[in-house]
């Protein structure tokens, strides 16, 4: 179903779908309906015609509030078959790698100890939107997780800028279909090994396989597969032409002599797998497609990356809103109500810092806390919001948690939305930690003088950009051995891990010779070099 | 509007399988040397169980880009107690700033083995990794005279607890249709006329009469129709379909004179087990025949068997003329497949060993798939060249020696190479 065709002023042109003109629902607006009767029936054990009935009612709640979603498309679930999902990153399908093996070996080890409990639901973000729920939960839970994933994932899939800009819901299924049948395929004709070996080096540069500033073109399946043959075909031209060591003309011989010094590529390039892709001189073409797929679905996973506060705490935020909104129309039983607020306090919970169990802020708790604190800010604003957010206080609030869905990642959103009043009470603080120093030192605390430094610090925290070591391609040695440099930028003087040498070798299995990394400080200083020389090929 | 639920818990369990095989695979090295120190380690009764593989971590890693320690940064932690601004407090050891979410995890500092469990079957898979079961191509059908009876359709003939009712009486109906369905017309034709005769003005009582008197014959016609016939009935058929055998019978022959000592006994019991292990994989119902002798042969159980006391001398025929009785009445060749295994330390009062030879070749080899011999001593005595000799002559009887409890792996492979691939 598709629950809320967006109205749109006549006239108006469909500007891609996303940023067309789109009249968001106010708070004002809603009207209640009367009261129902009597509550659905609250058995423990779930039936189809159950979830069809619990479906109805909340897919009509949800409409009420203008949450716009794709097409839901609800499937149950064994734990073995969640299992299966979480080995391969949540997708229906994906091709056949042993590092999913390994996922699923752990997990499931996991979970028959019982260390760990299996996630309610997984949700993808394809159009239509599938939810899995599984068969172990009860009637209570089914309601959540369709509330939760049906709901409030699917809006945020097709209502945040990231997604709408970096992934195209309609076709990654189709993607990750053709994506698997080509890996077979390869595995056929290759063989296994040199398929895996491939593999494992794209997953070692899959962070670094994303553009973060250019849009992507987006593509259906089918472009996608009449592009491949003549990607196929060109690609290699190019990469024949651009390590062509005998000028065809004179002018050519000229152009070749200017271009000596310059350098290659001209700018840095921070997507390291597209750069692979375009350039290695001696991949073959399928394998310059595995790496292509590779790249394409790490960008698919980009934008949920980024958007983990946001994503979680509104998802949280209207499995919350919409069941409690359930109940007081007549639709819920009481003992329903407990039993979903009871995994839904489990989720929300913040362990303090030194707690057992403490790994960090919860990105639910924080996101469904905020949300929570818009709303609160719109309807009751204190002084203190008002001066603090004067475009939040006491405007609509269906409005305002609509725009802040849309327009932020969780860098920004925090920088942007997170309130005095919500960081009295996490009780957040900041620490600095600098190796030059011999002690950690409280920089900031939930107080007037603080509230500032410790929204930038968190927000900092999820900025990507800082989470994951910035390295970009920085030259290719063309005319002499080949060799490829990369550049590791430190961000405040974080070295990189030991691991960057074994990352190395398989940059090198990629680029075919030999690969430099050299890092970087603030003020220009290489302060470390890694090199891996060419392995002889065959 | 069209809403969906699809119940997706009968289709594609497994999905992962093919990225465990391709795990399995990568580490295939590791999970050998893992089942050969099994079996070389194990109890009898737990070989038959899966087995935790460890395999080291960084093996299993995949390297990223990541940060190391050291560096600036500045981390936001929820629940603050009683820090102000200013405060300095002692770095937590190896913590960097207090837990700094999950990211360094996958470094590879850590030194935990990754641990997972084999299952029975692939566990089973790599112990008998391009082993095949010896002449297996001789079960065939026409060997093993075991019948299963099985529903094929219908007969007109059987045996009345085989009736199937509804079948008859719908045979029943079609029957009375077909028969009576000419009288029927004929009488509703004439039945239309008597009608029409009736209703018409005029003397018709004649006609009438005439008319009435064929639509009783009519009727009396159709009511001799039976309402069931022999040819109606139908039984449920059941045919009898021959089926591979799938019981074996396992005969463990083993010398328990006074020169088998404990270690001795114990190659001979990881023998034994090899064997059980292998059969189980092939047959549904597995009997083991324990048979112990020294200078007489007994049928014991298992305890008895590999924990027996006694000593004395050697006649290693006495328990080929035993279990060549116990074959002969217990196990008749059409319905089991016999298989023998003997483990002795080469050991034989010396005129005896050519009486082995001769049971052995006449008796025993004809109704046997496959018979195994393994020496658990390196001198080699009469026995052993009488059973050399013997060998070389005929298919299904083998003959190796093992000395140390990590040989008898290798030895039971080589025993049970695959057809083709023979030393």
């Amino acid at each position: 179903m598709s629950s809320h065709p967006v109205p749109r002023p006549s006239g108006a042109a469909d500007a891609g779908g996303a940023d067309g003109p789109r009249r968001t629902m106010r708070a004002s607006d809603i009207r209640p309906p009367a009261r129902a009767s009597e509550p659905l029936p609250s058995p423990s054990d779930w039936s189809f015609d159950l979830i069809e009935r619990y479906h109805e009612r909340i897919r009509e709640t949800a409409t009420r509030f203008g949450l716009d979603t794709y097409p839901n498309q609800l499937e149950i679930i064994t734990a073995e078959q969640m299992m299966d999902a979480y080995a391969s990153v949540g997708m229906p399908v994906n091709y056949r790698h042993w590092s999913y093996g390994k996922e699923f070996i752990s997990t499931e080890k996991n979970y028959r100890r019982g260390h760990m409990g299996l996630a309610y639901e997984i949700v993808i973000n394809s159009n239509p939107c599938i939810s899995y729920l599984m068969e172990e939960n009860t009637m209570g839970m089914q309601a959540l997780v369709i509330a939760h994933a049906a709901y409030g994932h699917n809006s945020f899939f097709k209502g945040n800028y990231l997604f709408r800009m970096w992934t195209d819901a309609s076709s990654i299924i189709d993607y990750l279909v053709y994506a698997k049948n080509y890996i077979t395929e390869c595995e056929d004709r290759h063989g296994l090994d040199a398929v895996e070996q491939l593999l494992d080096s794209c997953h070692a540069l899959m962070n670094h396989g994303v553009d973060r500033y250019r849009r992507p073109s987006r593509k259906s399946l089918a472009q996608e597969l009449a592009d491949r043959k003549d990607r196929e075909a060109y690609a290699q031209q190019q990469v024949n032409d651009m390590w062509r060591t005998l000028p065809n003309s004179k002018a050519e011989k000229a152009a070749e002599e200017s271009a000596q010094t310059k350098r290659f590529p001209e700018e840095p390039q921070e997507n390291l797998l597209y750069f692979i892709e375009k350039n290695a001189p001696l991949l073959e073409p399928w394998q310059r497609e595995v790496v292509r797929i590779v790249r394409k679905v790490a960008q698919y996973f980009y934008p949920q990356r980024q958007t983990q506060v946001m994503n979680e705490g509104w998802a949280t935020f209207w499995h919350h809103h919409l069941l409690n909104t359930m109940y007081d129309d007549g639709h819920l039983s009481d003992g329903m109500m407990i039993e979903w607020l009871k995994s839904h306090t489990n989720v929300v919970y913040q362990p303090r810092v030194g707690d057992r169990g403490y790994t960090g802020i919860n990105p639910y708790a924080l996101g469904f806390a905020m949300y929570t604190d818009i709303k609160r800010m719109c309807e009751q604003p204190t002084d203190e919001d008002r001066h603090w957010f004067p475009g939040v206080a006491g405007r609509d609030w269906l409005e305002t948690l609509d725009h802040a869905m849309r327009n932020f990642k969780d860098e920004s959103f925090v920088g942007q939305y997170l309130s005095p009043n919500l960081m009295r009470e996490f009780r957040l603080f900041s620490i600095v930690d600098d190796e030059k120093q011999e002690k950690l030192e409280v920089s900031a605390i939930h107080d007037e003088a603080g509230y500032r430094r410790v929204r930038e610090a968190l927000s900092h925290q999820y900025d990507l950009g800082g989470r994951e070591p910035n390295i970009q391609v920085w030259s290719v040695n063309r005319r002499g051995d080949r060799s490829l440099t990369l550049r590791h930028t430190q961000h405040n003087d974080r070295p990189l891990h030991d691991g960057a040498q074994e990352v190395l070798k398989h940059v090198v299995r990629l680029w075919g010779f030999g690969v430099h990394l050299e890092s970087v400080n603030a003020a220009g200083e290489t302060t470390k070099r890694w090199s891996v020389p060419a392995v002889a090929t065959p | 509007m069209f809403q969906q639920i699809i119940d997706r818990r009968l289709a594609g369990k497994n999905k992962s399988i093919g990225n465990r095989e391709r795990f399995l695979r990568r580490h295939k090295e590791q999970i050998r040397e893992a089942v050969k120190r099994a079996v070389d380690g194990r109890g009898i009764r737990d070989l038959a169980q899966g087995e935790d593989i460890h395999i080291p971590k960084r093996d299993i890693a995949e390297p990223v880009f990541g940060h190391g320690q050291g560096g600036k940064r500045e981390m936001v932690h929820p629940g603050n107690q009683d820090y102000v601004r200013g405060d300095r407090i002692e770095r937590p050891k190896g913590g960097g700033g207090g837990g700094g979410g999950g990211q360094a995890t996958d470094s590879g500092e850590g030194d935990d083995d990754f641990v997972f469990h084999l299952t029975k079957e692939e566990f089973m898979q790599v112990f008998f990794d391009d082993l095949a079961l010896p002449n297996l191509a001789r079960t065939t059908l026409a060997e093993t005279p075991e019948f299963k009876t099985h529903r094929a359709g219908y007969s007109s003939g059987g045996t009345p607890n085989n009736l199937h009712v509804v079948r008859s009486m719908r045979g029943a109906i079609g029957r009375r249709i077909a028969i009576g369905s000419e009288s029927r017309r004929e009488l509703l034709a004439l039945e239309e006329r008597l009608t029409a005769l009736k209703r018409e003005s005029g003397d018709h009582t004649e006609e009438i009469e005439r008319l009435e008197a064929e639509a009783a014959a009519l009727r009396a016609r159709l009511g001799r129709i039976p309402y069931l016939d022999p040819i109606d009935l139908r039984y449920r058929s059941r045919v009898r379909i021959p089926v591979p055998t799938a019981k074996a019978v396992m005969f463990c022959l083993m010398d328990v004179s006074g020169s088998m000592d404990e270690s001795r006994k114990d190659l001979a019991k990881r023998f034994f087990i090899l064997l059980y292990l292998f059969l189980t994989r092939h047959y549904e119902r597995i009997d083991i025949v324990f048979i112990r002798h020294h200078t007489q042969a007994q049928e014991v159980d298992e305890q008895n068997f590999f924990h027996s006391t006694e000593t004395g001398g050697t006649v290693v025929s006495s328990a080929l003329v035993l279990m060549e009785e116990v074959a002969r009445a217990r196990y008749p060749t059409s319905e089991w497949n016999i298989y023998g295994a003997q483990a002795s330390d080469g050991d034989n009062w010396h005129h005896d060993s050519g009486r082995c030879r001769e049971l052995l070749a006449n008796n025993i080899l004809p109704l046997c798939r496959y018979f195994a011999y393994v020496q658990v001593a390196e001198e080699e005595q009469n026995l052993w060249d009488e059973y050399t000799a013997l060998s070389a002559e005929v298919r299904n009887f083998a003959i190796r020696k093992a000395t140390s409890a990590s040989q008898i792996y290798p030895v039971f492979r080589e025993l049970f190479k695959k057809e083709g691939a023979a030393a």
